[in-house]
């Protein structure tokens, strides 16, 4: 009975490389360590929607045919497309996503990440001001002041607190919880901010206001904050930004609710700004609470291969990138799009409902282990490989390290990387014979 | 392999490494390797009297890893244009990945634009061990050059802790294993406990400032890395990156640790100490105001010395990119210049950050930084100490390279440039009153042939019999070029090989790529007799299960990360 120590699970961007896995008959039989999230999705890939075959829709119904039959379907959308949109690519392995892009450039189309629509306005702060951060590990090692603001790792990232942050021991920090202050910012009191020694109630879509505050309080320009900022009082800024301050190591941990909320990526450029103002009283770090496992990863190699993080346009055939003409979103409002190609992820759900109805006339590839809301409107449909499980490869976790995702079962599912591979070659060969 | 046998007849060769200077002859390549004859059939390759050298051999560049972080802040790079052929976005090709970028290229860029300017190695300056997968696929789709890497220790916790109790051969040990698991090629140190202390926010202020916790020094840190090093009997030598990098005076400090190690004793021969980027460390004056350059002293010194080598570090006006692992430096750089900083601590070992800047010839300071770099490489009189580099993108794009080779070669040219300078910035550099100029074959030692010997890799940087064939030749005919006066030509013909072979494949011709092979990755496996390993690895065993967020197994690069692998085994003298 083989037992695979060291697992990594690819769910969300803390990626646990600790998981223990006991393997019977090529099914998993035991998870060990795993939060209750990691968990289903090892155990619950048995369970969900899995895609079980290759599909085409004919005549308005999805019907199974061989695999190089829909990937001969797949590939004659894109070389009749004049403008294909490549989205997703998140929940894949860094293998798969540098491939990805490479059809993308081949094909002349346009491909963007999920972080459209999560941290993309993250990647945008760092345009701006930069993004000071460290590994995990050194929070978990030092910090002694530890703020979430606008996440909920309770929920999203259930082992963050216990492995790397909150709850975590380390070198520096031998008495975990105890020896930390933990303040959540947030606009209603989550599960997470339950946990913390100091809660900070914020008004919707005021944060670059607090974020102002703060940085006035700390460079010692308290004079010019009014009252009360955010719906929370001066009093109450004076003493985050002194614990911030007196702080030995202090991070800022924040998520989809600061990069999301009213400002966006200005939000993320003030956070930038106060982790600099910081440092010059004591040692203070932020790391962006990424929610799927391998965002991280499509922005590091997107950024090696073309130069730019996400919404890269390789119309001219060198990559061009102008976030707010060239995301996802924004060619699908425009209906310039005129194909789509969907990895592991639901445009349905996140986008505009203008965005959505374009993308409902335009032919569709779908590839992803599981059905979804965009299977249904899907003209060619691949399974894969669930990464991480039955795939191995590469995924970054949310501070930029690293891992390599294990297989751990046996599967006839080809992987992403695979599909994209013969995608590439069957567009090749389609072009040449034109 | 298959056979293939190429003549490159009439090359007008200039091989340092044989002392050839400029002299016409054939040179005969057999299955990627230069050979003493080939057959009738071999293709012809006509040199028609144009230098031919080996391949160039970048043995400091920031090029995997840490460089994306650049890229990343700065999208506005991909546009940049300035250097004709060698930047900005270039469309997909039959042959080539599509292309951007000026400081910070992306990966396909690289490979082609240093292949274009004849080089065929490079060696990224800094690996994280944490991080180092992140270098190896960059390396991956980094196309023709072969690569190499230098790992980081010079805050390593294990290290600073064996030092502190005085576990040599452990030490050697963990060292050993470091480069195994990330891959390495040699051992880097970054301004040594520096990057411990910034884990607080501070710095070290010299070679004897205790590192906070760890009660041991820099120069402790760094003469127990350097007794690993010999140890291990590792192809290269330590390679340091000074403490006090950026500031004025430093260049006391960089005597200081220079000196440090004339009593070592390599073990391989070579260098006992290669300090990098010298530029950065050779500031005289006690601050800002009165700043001025320290390269005499430093020159003057290592025209005594005889156990190192050193790079250049020059720079190139207009934007650059600074990225190091020395974190305090970057976010003084930040604050200084009101610039966007970025920064990435490594849990137990390092620390690094990125920003962004330009250098002005109006400003004083970026002249005298300018002058520095040019004077350390005609005052020091050997050019086998000195290898040619603008610590690329940190004083420049190396895409600049042959706009400063004439710096370098003509006196001309400098005068130029420094017509621009004001009275203040020519009161403190010395460069105006030094006419040296270097010849092709100077300029051949300090950008291949002292790689070779620096790097213990006798296969390249030159065109011995049994050395890989990698070859570029240059639309120069030695003979009938002033490269004094015609300085604009050397330029050109330096910034588009007229052919470049890397292992006898033609990869440029007339400046345009041909073809995109794979190059190889260099690492060092270093034999440690078992015992020490497994003491050694007990250690190491607390650190992942108390410290580390990442568990020793997965720490460990895999083989699929390395698709075209060099082992290079060395033996180790305990
Ligand atoms: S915290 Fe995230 S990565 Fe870790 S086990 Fe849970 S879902 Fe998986
Ligand atoms: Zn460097």
């Amino acid at each position: 009975m083989p037992v695979i120590k060291d697992a990594v699970c690819s769910l969300c961007g803390s990626l646990c490389d600790d998981i223990t896995v006991t393997v019977e008959d090529n099914k998993i039989t035991k998870i060990e360590n795993a939060c209750i999230l990691g968990h289903s999705k090892f155990v619950g890939m048995f369970e969900h929607d899995r895609i079980e075959t290759p599909m085409i829709r004919k005549d308005g119904e999805l019907v199974p045919v061989p695999y190089e039959e829909a990937i001969e379907a797949a590939a004659k959308i894109l070389v009749n497309s004049r403008r294909t949109l490549s989205y997703g690519w998140c929940s894949t392995s860094c293998e798969a996503i540098g491939k990805a892009i490479q059809l993308a450039e081949e094909t002349g189309a346009l491909i963007d990440s999920t972080a459209n629509v999560c941290h993309g306005p993250s990647a945008l702060a760092a345009q701006e001001k930069g993004a000071p951060g460290a590994s995990l590990g050194e929070i978990k090692n030092r910090a002694d002041v530890i703020v979430f603001w606008g996440c909920n790792p309770v929920h999203a990232h259930p082992r963050h607190m216990s492995r790397y942050s909150s709850f975590s021991k380390g070198f520096f920090s031998t008495k975990g919880r105890k020896g930390r202050k933990m303040v959540v910012i947030d606009v209603r009191k989550t599960d997470t901010a339950k946990l913390a020694d100091k809660y900070v109630e914020i008004e919707q879509g005021s944060d670059l206001l607090l974020i102002t505050a703060l940085r006035s309080a700390v460079n010692g320009h308290e004079d010019v904050i009014p009252e009360t900022v955010a719906g929370i009082s001066k009093e109450e800024i004076m003493e985050l930004a002194e614990t911030l301050k007196n702080a030995q190591f202090s991070c800022i941990f924040f998520g989809m609710g600061v990069t999301q909320s009213r400002s966006k990526y200005k939000n993320g450029d003030g956070v930038s700004s106060l982790i600099s103002d910081l440092n010059q009283h004591s040692k203070s770090v932020m790391i962006g609470m990424r929610g799927h496992y391998n965002v991280t990863g499509f922005g590091q190699v997107a950024t090696w291969e073309t130069g730019f993080p996400m919404a890269i346009d390789f119309a001219r055939g060198f990559p061009y990138y102008n976030p707010g003409e060239t995301g996802a979103n924004n060619v699908l409002v425009r209906e310039e799009a005129d194909a789509a190609m969907i990895s592991a992820a639901d445009p349905g759900a996140h986008f505009p409902q203008k965005a959505v109805r374009h993308l409902a006339k335009i032919p569709v590839i779908q590839i992803d282990p599981y059905a979804n809301p965009t299977t249904e409107i899907a003209d060619v449909v691949i399974p894969a490989a669930v990464v991480g499980i039955e795939a191995e490869g590469t995924a970054y976790r949310m501070d930029a390290i690293p891992l390599r995702m294990k297989k751990l079962i046996d599967t006839e599912f080809k992987t992403d990387e695979q599909i994209t591979k013969d995608l590439i070659a069957k567009v090749r060969e389609l072009k040449e014979g034109a | 392999m298959r056979m293939s046998e190429i003549l490159i007849k009439n090359a007008n060769v200039c091989d340092p490494a044989q002392g050839i200077n400029c002299e016409t002859m054939d040179l005969c390549i057999r299955d990627g390797k230069i050979v003493e004859s080939v057959s009738e059939s071999a293709e012809v390759i006509d040199a028609a009297g144009r230098l031919t050298m080996a391949g160039g051999f970048d043995g400091h560049t920031h090029s995997a890893g840490k460089i994306n972080v650049g890229r990343f802040m700065n999208p506005n790079d991909a546009r940049r244009t300035l250097v004709p052929g060698l930047s900005g976005p270039e469309a997909r090709t039959e042959k080539t990945r599509a292309q951007v970028g000026y400081n910070t290229p992306n990966t396909y860029a690289i490979g082609y634009r240093y292949a274009k300017l004849g080089y065929t190695t490079i060696c990224e300056a800094a690996i994280p061990m944490l991080a180092a997968r992140h270098t190896h696929e960059e390396f991956k789709e980094i196309p023709i050059l072969d690569k190499m890497g230098l790992s980081l220790f010079g805050s390593n916790w294990q290290v600073m802790e064996y030092v502190r109790d005085k576990e040599p051969e452990k030490l050697a040990a963990y060292v050993a294993w470091g480069l195994k698991a990330s891959r390495g090629y040699g051992v880097k140190i970054v301004n040594a406990g520096g990057g411990e202390a910034w884990g607080w926010g501070k710095n070290v202020s010299g070679l004897y400032d205790p590192v906070p916790n760890f009660d041991v020094t820099p120069a402790e840190i760094l003469m127990g890395l350097v007794e690993a090093n010999e140890k291990l009997q590792l192809p290269h030598s330590v390679h340091v990156h000074c403490n006090n990098l950026g500031k004025p005076g430093n260049y006391e400090t960089t005597i200081e640790t220079m000196k440090m190690f004339e009593k070592v004793k390599p073990t391989v021969d070579r260098q006992a100490l290669h300090v990098t980027h010298v530029q950065f460390n050779a500031y005289a004056g006690t601050s800002w105001r009165d700043f001025e350059t320290g390269a005499p002293m430093v020159a003057d010194y290592l025209n005594g010395a005889n156990h190192l080598t050193f790079d250049l570090g020059q720079v190139i006006f207009g934007p650059a990119v600074t990225m190091t692992a020395d974190g305090p430096v970057e976010y003084a750089n930040s604050r200084m210049l009101h610039e966007k900083w970025s920064n990435q601590d490594i849990e137990l070992e390092d620390a690094s950050g990125v920003v962004p800047l330009s250098y002005s010839p109006k400003s004083f300071i970026n002249a005298v930084q300018w002058a520095i770099g040019i004077e350390l490489a005609l005052l020091v009189e050997d050019p086998w100490k000195i290898m040619f580099t603008t610590d690329s993108p940190n004083g420049g794009s190396f895409v600049n390279y042959p706009e400063a080779f004439t710096y370098l070669m003509s006196a001309k040219k400098r005068e130029q440039v420094i017509s621009g300078f004001g009275k203040m910035a020519l009161d403190r550099m010395v460069l105006p009153g030094l006419d040296r100029e270097l010849s092709f074959y100077e300029l051949a030692i300090m950008t291949r042939s002292m790689q070779s010997k620096m790097y213990s890799r006798p296969e390249k940087g030159n065109l011995k019999v049994g050395s890989d064939a990698d070859v570029a030749i240059y639309d120069i005919i030695t003979s009938d070029i002033d490269p004094s006066v015609e300085h604009e030509k050397v330029k050109q013909a330096f910034s588009g090989a007229a052919y470049t072979l890397k292992d006898g494949n033609v990869v440029v011709k007339d400046g345009k790529i041909e073809a995109t092979p794979m190059g190889r990755t260099y690492w060092v496996n270093a034999k440690v007799p078992a015992d020490i390993d497994s003491a050694m690895n007990k250690d190491t065993d607390i650190k992942f299960k108390k410290y580390y967020t990442v568990s020793k197994s997965n720490y460990m690069v895999e083989d699929s990360y390395l698709p075209n692998p060099v082992e290079i085994r060395t033996e180790g003298a305990f």
